[in-house]
């Protein structure tokens, strides 16, 4: 009998571990798709309200005439706003350009919407650099730096990731957050898209916003 | 007539066949971004087709002071950009970089790449050996030479 005692116990508590386990997955699991779902586009409702007040927020950057901006001179435009470096050649083009393409699709709207780059890389992208590289798009794009701390407020309060990845040589790229955001004229956030989203559905969604 | 047909038919068999299946090593639609302003870092992108088992090892072009073999992963929403050791291309099978995943990556550009320009671009391969291949600049941001987004706009 003590036998089986000492044998039923270990698996008791291994089903329960599993148990525990498997809720806990659920919870991650469910807790990341929420976020998911919640951050892919329309946050609107209740879930949406509390993510609205969580992206965005002030900032002091410089844009690419040298000019000191902040979060308070943009407001009164719808803003889209995207994270990268010059130094990206294949997410950051393609974002700008689809931003460029959806512009295009709105027509008169176009004016009622601007495009802004903030850049993670401010050790290399001076406004001089950004100046040279949003005139190769064909929106009128708003690009800002700043120093390493301002920057760093600005991501913090949208929420994007960015790191420093050293390569052979001295050379580094940067890994960050690849989302279009979507703000309202009040400067809060409305919806988001990522790099992959197709122009059409930017422009659909803004089209439907703009009214 | 039958018999002529059927000629015809195995001859399109044996052509697509052939158009399917290069009998060595094949490098097409290769392309790149126009970079904007004076970004140091551009990519190109290329079609590999090989009737045998090979691996892209390395790249050269003079445009540029090193080519790296790059790729691009998403990880949540997070971009990661990572330089490969190699790219196997397995037999038969076309593997096109494009953007989103892998590319070839010009690091140190000597000069802006514009649209319309062309420049010759080395792919070192494990068998095949060295294949150099002329490269077309498409529109910053364009997705391929095919793609909508390449004629969306002048």
């Amino acid at each position: 009998m003590p036998s089986t005692a000492s044998t039923t116990r270990p698996s008791g508590s291994r089903r329960f571990l599993l148990i525990a386990a498997v809720l806990a997955g659920l919870v991650i699991f469910g807790t990341g798709a929420f976020l998911v779902l919640a951050l892919r586009d329309t946050p609107r409702g209740a879930a949406g309200t509390a993510l609205a007040s969580a992206i965005g927020g002030p900032f002091q950057l410089v844009d690419q005439n040298g000019k000191a901006v902040t979060d308070a001179d943009l407001k009164g435009k719808w803003l889209l706003i995207y994270f990268g470096y010059t130094h990206c050649p294949d997410a950051c083009p393609t974002a700008l350009n689809d931003i460029s393409i959806a512009l295009s699709q709105l027509g008169p709207k176009r004016d009622a919407v601007r495009p802004v780059f903030i850049t993670v890389d401010p050790e290399r992208d001076t406004p001089e650099t950004l100046k040279a590289y949003v005139t190769s798009f064909d929106a009128p794009i708003l690009a800002l730096t700043g120093t390493a701390e301002q920057v760093a407020k600005a991501a913090k309060g949208y929420r994007v990731y960015y790191a420093k990845h050293p390569e052979a040589g001295g050379d580094y790229s940067m890994d960050h957050s690849s989302v279009i955001y979507v703000m309202d004229p009040q400067g809060r956030f409305t919806a988001s898209f990522t790099h992959e989203s197709a122009p059409e559905q930017i422009s659909e969604r803004l089209k439907k916003l703009l009214g | 007539m039958s018999i002529k047909i059927l000629a015809f038919v195995a001859g399109l068999a044996v052509t697509s066949a052939a158009l399917a299946q290069p009998v060595q090593l094949e490098i097409n639609n290769a392309w790149a971004r126009a970079t904007p302003g004076k970004a140091e870092n551009g990519a190109a992108y290329v079609t590999i087709q090989s009737p045998t088992a090979d691996r892209l090892v390395a790249a050269s072009s003079p445009v540029a002071k090193k080519a790296e073999l790059h790729t691009m992963s998403m990880q949540g929403m997070v971009m990661k950009m990572r330089p490969i050791a190699g790219l196997d291309i397995p037999p038969g099978q076309p593997v096109t970089l494009k953007p989103g995943g892998e590319h070839i990556m010009l690091m140190g550009l000597n000069q802006p790449l514009h649209d319309g320009q062309s420049f010759p671009l080395t792919l070192d391969f494990e068998k095949a050996g060295p294949r150099t291949v002329t490269v077309t600049v498409e529109k910053a941001g364009s997705k391929g030479p095919d793609s909508a987004a390449a004629h969306a706009h002048h």
